[in-house]
């Protein structure tokens, strides 16, 4: 029997919703079988704490007297674009110092506000007759700005490609510090706890969709860019290789560095960890066959990251239970895994959501709309305008 | 029979000196070098892990200050921040000695420091910056 999402809303408000997360639903499934699963099971709580570089906040800073449109700005030496109205501005999560090279970028800035630390805010325009001024410089903090949200353009990755380096030199990759003759593979998911391993079809997560983001709740507010879902699946759904993405929104004033944090990967540049939680309504017995899927029946590909072109060669598929074994068999030799992805901060966020659903904080939302499910990657060809 | 484990500098005038060849012969210390950085007339380092009587430990170590080596206990020359880590995953696979290894259950980053050879690998793979290593 089906569930609806304003049924399982009645009993969280009546505090008699049951909730478990992504780890708990595979013994409990296994104990009880599907039906009763369904049955009993209201929601499952799913979370991922990765590097999502393709991630930012839209700031608006208010009007100075007199006032200026700003037309470039940077955030303690970060650059900001600042393309958009005199003092709106985004900024992004990989941009680098001007003064501090890969040590600092957007995503410290992010981090610093979320801290609650203040940030110096300059910016440069040509002036104008509503706008006279042509230069500011002072200091802005998360609370006294008007609005500031995360808006990320792709986050939530379902599935990523692990990756080692054949070569014989060390090289330095978002996929971190790779050594050389494969000496280490590293990975980034979440694995079992990953939320669109959960609801590989987007069956229940949509535009609108209520989320836990960064420390508040946020919303799913897009497909995420490079959306490809149309990739191979495995028979229990779940692509083998990078598919479908989500693009998020959230308050950053209510955020908190513990489920934010910037990164730096030596050699490649800046990043930010983002938390994300999702909580995957069990609506049938099919929702309990996705969810129950462990570690052991999720793959991916690992790829050979010193060969620097977009597609590389491909050192196989393996399990997400092999790689957090700590070791791997790749072509007859013991290779050392790593993650890039924190699975334990996962599990912290996954409980935290639970924890918010059972005493009532959180609710259920349907999809205002479904997110596109027949999209394709394109790739950028280098072409003259008449060969378009 | 204790052990401890030391990095030793050697000034560049002393590089030269057969140091641990007398750590054996007058002072009758096991020790094993598990790392090292010696070029003649530049200022050395090695990583050295010395097994023996407390006292003969104490007199070795005596005589290498007595050189001009400074002692420096190793336990101190890596820093794993773990306020700052965020357990991710990422440096048990470039350690080694599996002295940074990953809780099987809870996920969360194990240290080791008895099994640190301060290599170095580590440090700058951490992307929240919560290695530090002074080697």
């Amino acid at each position: 029997m089906a569930k609806t999402i304003e049924e399982i809303n009645e009993k969280i408000k009546n505090g008699a919703a049951v909730v478990l997360n992504a780890e708990e639903i595979t013994g409990y499934a296994a104990e009880n079988g599907i039906k009763n699963t369904a049955k009993k099971v209201d929601v499952v709580t799913t979370a991922t704490f990765g590097p999502m570089c393709s991630s930012g906040a839209f700031l608006n800073f208010g009007h100075s007297d007199p006032p200026i449109k700003m037309q470039k700005a940077w955030l303690n030496d970060v650059p900001a674009y600042a393309g958009i109205a005199a003092v709106d501005a985004y900024i992004g999560a990989t941009e680098l110092s001007e003064t501090e090279d890969m040590q600092y970028g957007g995503a410290h800035v992010i981090q610093d506000l979320v801290d609650g630390k203040p940030v110096k805010l300059r910016a440069t325009s040509y002036g104008t007759d509503c706008y006279p001024r042509k230069e500011i410089e002072t200091y802005i903090t998360l609370e006294n700005m008007n609005q500031a949200y995360l808006f990320n353009p792709r986050n939530v990755y379902q599935n990523y490609a692990a990756a080692t380096n054949s070569s014989a030199k060390t090289i330095y990759t978002y996929m971190g510090k790779l050594i050389p003759n494969t000496g280490n593979v590293t990975y980034s998911s979440a694995g079992q706890l990953s939320p669109l391993f959960n609801d590989p079809y987007l069956r229940t997560i949509g535009v609108g969709t209520r989320i836990f983001l960064c420390g508040t709740q946020g919303y799913v507010s897009w497909q995420g860019t490079q959306n490809n879902p149309g990739k191979e699946r495995h028979a229990n759904g779940t692509p083998l290789s990078p598919a479908a993405t989500l693009a998020v929104i959230g308050d950053m004033k209510k955020m908190s560095s513990q489920y934010l944090r910037a990164a730096t990967f030596f050699g490649y540049g800046v990043s930010l960890y983002v938390g994300i939680g999702i909580p995957v309504p069990v609506i049938d017995e099919e929702m309990v066959e996705y969810l129950k899927v462990s570690d052991n029946e999720l793959f991916t590909e690992i790829y050979d990251y010193s060969v620097q072109r977009r597609n590389k060669p491909s050192y196989g598929r393996v399990s997400y239970g092999q790689l957090r074994s700590g070791f791997i068999n790749l072509k007859g030799k013991k290779v050392p895994t790593g993650s890039l992805s924190s699975y334990s901060r996962a599990l912290e966020i996954a409980d935290i959501l639970k924890e918010w659903i059972k005493k009532g904080s959180f609710l259920l939302t349907n999809p205002v709309s479904a997110l596109p499910f027949e999209e394709k990657i394109n790739v950028l060809n280098i072409l003259g305008r008449d060969e378009v | 029979m204790s052990s401890k484990r030391l990095v030793l500098t050697f000034p560049e005038k002393i590089v030269t000196k057969p140091i641990t060849y007398r750590l054996v012969k007058d002072y009758d210390l096991q020790f094993n070098i598990l790392r090292a950085e010696i070029t003649a007339n530049v200022e050395g380092k090695i990583l050295i892990e010395i097994n023996g009587s407390t006292q003969q430990i104490e007199e070795g170590i005596r005589f290498l200050e007595s050189e001009g080596i400074t002692i420096q206990d190793a336990s101190k020359d890596i820093i794993v921040d773990m306020e700052r880590c965020v357990h991710c995953g990422v440096c048990p696979s470039l350690c080694l000695t599996q002295a940074l290894a990953a809780d099987t259950v809870t996920r969360r980053l194990l240290f080791d420091k008895d099994k640190c050879i301060l290599c170095g690998l580590c440090a700058n793979s951490c992307p929240v910056n919560a290695i530090k290593l002074r080697i």
